[in-house]
């Protein structure tokens, strides 16, 4: 069976939506953080087909992915350790509560 | 030099112990320790005056100037600097002498004027300050110094003439006194400045050295640089002898001086014998040498102002019914007389006499005007009022008062063996010298004191009033001895100060001035102070409808010198009418609505930008969220749009 380039396209762009929307709509902050790892895979995806359908003697877009992949560990890290905090003080990860940079 | 930095800075002590501690002590002390450190201060000047003038003042027969503390204050460059010094010369010895004495006799009187007053201390504290103040004036070496000292003068003046200061009236005399002093101060100032650019220097020695010698290159530069077609020089001492003027209320600063005597009576002393007033005169009198030998057009600046003032003062003396205020125009008339007859001397021997008769005028006049605001005081507090009208046949009631009062009068009369008689000869002389106009006008104005005062006097002690309302325990009328002794002290000084051969002591270039009576010369004088003595007498020993029916019958002219000539309303019309009304309102508009209206519209349109701004930062995450996803559908858009 043969996928197309322009197939994994429209599958990467429905994901990264589908990412955005779940930024927008949800109100807790670990399923916002879902929908980012999301948008950043529907990209990693992009990375990926392009690499492998135009220029496939090269490995550049690969690397990049393996990049990306590292710095959304590291996001998840530090924002999960984000929301702990938030959790600690307002009693609440959800997002409409954490309004206020003061206190 | 230790005993002459305590003679100002003993009553500044006094200031600082009362002004701090006063309310602790009790009764009357304060006044006993303020009098104890005036009575040391005053021997302090005494011995001061003793070895000044007998022993160490002079050097080949000449009085020298003698620096004898100076340290520098501020130093600007090498040339000018303020410095702190104090410069011994016959007139600053001769200040310090009637200074201290006549602060000593007002200090010792007090004690008993001032007792029962809230705030005794107080009181003590500001005419302490206010010694100082003058102490340190005459005293200066330095023409800022002068200025320092100048402005703490006025400044105690004020805190004295306001004194009672839940008196509207006082409050108001008070705010007018220190601000047309201070209006007239700021021509001394720019005066200063110039003078001071001009001889680059500010130090008194130094300066009048400069500005006498023909060939130095600061008095030539001043005299050749011109401004509006006069020398920078006649400037510069004109806009000193302005703020002179001010200082000694001369027309036309003199507007604050009448009112000036909402203060206490021993204030009144003060102001007018030693402190103050003669400050202006005193000023002039230092500055003498360069008005004389480089720029005699100021000197008759100070002849016109000083001879206006007399006679001014003397023609509205006559129609005041307020005992103070006909001894304010009488003290302007005499400042008057101080000041032209500085006017009409000119340098060199017999030429200076008008230098020598006019500090001799301040001296003697030192004695008999504080004695007669002593005097009014007791009368005052005798009669609980200060119009001419309900007093009258007091002399029965206050004998000592009475008496002394008289011969203060005898002597601003002029009449001779009295010190005014002795003092006003010279004055009278050294102006028939110079000019015969300035001398008949003295004359005229000498008879008009001579009736004034007698005026006073008769109505005071003399006619019977309508109402005879005055308190009759016998023991308390004069006030005992604290009031009795100044009284006393002060009058042998004006009976026998005239023999004093001042010319001796006094002059302008510090050499010995010969000065005699000449009877003959004195003759005309006397002989019209006699008249108007005579004329008082007519009018108003007995109690008759003479005075009203001569005053009716001078009419328009009457109400005018009644009014005082309407100066004062002349001054309110241009400062309400012309000052406020055509610079005051339009510049408060200007204020108001251009310079404020700019500033309010730019901070509202910040915050009405601000206020319309702040919503978008609501704190939520997902709302940046959906703009920024927005904000970049629509650069999609108008990209892709684009191609």
């Amino acid at each position: 069976m043969n996928i197309t380039l322009h197939e994994i396209l429209i599958f990467s762009a429905a994901l990264f939506f589908i990412g955005v929307y779940g930024f927008l709509t949800r109100r807790n902050m670990i399923t916002m953080l879902m929908a980012v790892e999301l948008m950043l895979n529907s990209v990693n995806i992009n990375f990926i087909a392009f690499n492998k359908y135009l220029w496939n003697h090269q490995l550049d877009g690969v690397f990049f992915t393996l990049f990306i992949i590292a710095i959304a560990a590291a996001e998840a890290a530090v924002a999960i350790a984000i929301i702990i905090h938030v959790y600690r003080h307002f009693k609440s990860i959800d997002a409409e509560d954490a309004v206020e940079l003061k206190n | 030099m230790t005993s002459l930095l305590l003679i100002p800075l003993l009553p500044f002590a006094v200031f600082l112990l009362l002004g701090f501690f006063g309310k602790k002590i009790q009764g009357n002390a304060s006044g006993w320790i303020a009098s104890v450190a005036m009575l040391a201060s005053f021997l302090l000047s005494v011995t001061t005056a003793a070895d000044y003038f007998f022993i160490s003042g002079k050097t080949d027969g000449v009085f020298q100037t003698i620096v004898a503390w100076e340290i520098p204050w501020l130093k600007f460059s090498e040339n000018l600097s303020i410095n702190m010094g104090i410069l011994l010369d016959p007139i600053s010895v001769m200040m310090l002498l009637v200074v201290t004495l006549v602060s000593l006799m007002v200090h010792v009187y007090s004690i008993k004027y001032m007792k029962g007053e809230e705030r005794y201390s107080v009181f003590f504290s500001y005419l302490s300050l206010f010694t100082f103040s003058m102490l340190g004036l005459v005293m200066s070496s330095n023409l800022f110094q002068i200025y320092i000292f100048w402005e703490l003068v006025g400044v105690s003046s004020f805190l004295l003439i306001g004194f009672y200061y839940d008196k509207p009236s006082a409050v108001k005399a008070s705010k007018k006194a220190f601000i047309v002093t201070r209006f007239a101060d700021l021509g001394f100032l720019i005066g200063i400045l110039i003078l001071a650019f001009g001889a680059d220097t500010l130090d008194f020695h130094t300066l009048i050295n400069r500005l006498t010698d023909s060939s130095s290159s600061q008095l030539n530069g001043m005299v050749t640089t011109g401004f509006l077609g006069v020398s920078v020089l006649t400037w510069g001492l004109s806009l000193v002898f302005i703020g002179g003027a001010g200082k000694s209320a001369m027309f036309p600063l003199h507007i604050w001086l009448p009112d000036a005597m909402e203060g206490p009576t021993p204030v009144s002393a003060l102001i007018h014998a030693a402190t103050m007033v003669v400050a202006g005169v005193y000023l002039v009198a230092r500055l003498f040498p360069v008005m004389a030998l480089s720029c005699p057009a100021v000197l008759d600046l100070v002849t016109t102002v000083g001879l206006l003032s007399a006679a001014m003062a003397a023609v509205i003396a006559c129609t005041q019914t307020d005992i103070k205020r006909i001894l304010a125009y009488s003290t302007m008339s005499q400042i008057g007389y101080m000041m032209f007859s500085l006017g009409v001397a000119r340098w060199g021997g017999d030429l200076s006499l008008g230098y020598t008769a006019s500090m001799f005028h301040l001296f003697t006049h030192a004695f008999f005007k504080a004695l007669l605001f002593l005097g009014a005081g007791v009368v005052i507090h005798h009669v609980h009022s200060n119009e001419l009208k309900d007093m009258g046949g007091l002399r029965k009631h206050l004998p000592v008062t009475h008496l002394t009062f008289l011969i203060a009068c005898l002597a601003i009369a002029g009449i001779p063996p009295l010190s005014g008689f002795f003092s006003k000869e010279e004055i009278l002389l050294a102006s028939w010298n110079h000019s015969k106009v300035v001398y008949f006008i003295a004359l005229f104005t000498s008879a008009l004191t001579a009736f004034y005062m007698f005026r006073l006097y008769f109505g005071i002690f003399f006619a019977s009033p309508h109402v005879v309302k005055y308190h009759e325990n016998g023991a308390h009328r004069e006030g005992g001895a604290v009031i009795l002794l100044p009284l006393l002290l002060l009058c042998t000084g004006a009976a026998l100060a005239g023999f004093i051969p001042f010319g001796n002591y006094v002059s302008a270039d510090g050499a010995a001035l010969h000065t005699e009576v000449h009877f003959d010369f004195a003759f005309a004088p006397v002989l019209l102070s006699l008249a108007g003595i005579l004329t008082a007498m007519m009018m108003y020993k007995t109690q008759s409808e003479l005075p009203q029916k001569i005053s009716n019958s001078f009419g328009v002219a009457y109400r005018w010198v009644y009014h005082k000539f309407f100066v004062d309303e002349l001054y309110l019309f241009f400062t309400k009418k012309i000052l406020f009304k055509a610079v005051g309102r339009p510049a408060a508009w200007i204020d108001r609505k251009v310079v404020d209206g700019s500033v309010n519209i730019t901070a509202d349109a910040a915050e009405t930008i601000a206020e319309g701004m702040r919503p978008w930062q609501s704190g939520r995450v997902q709302e940046y969220a959906w703009w920024f996803v927005a904000g970049i559908a629509v650069m999609v858009i108008v990209v892709m749009c684009w191609k």
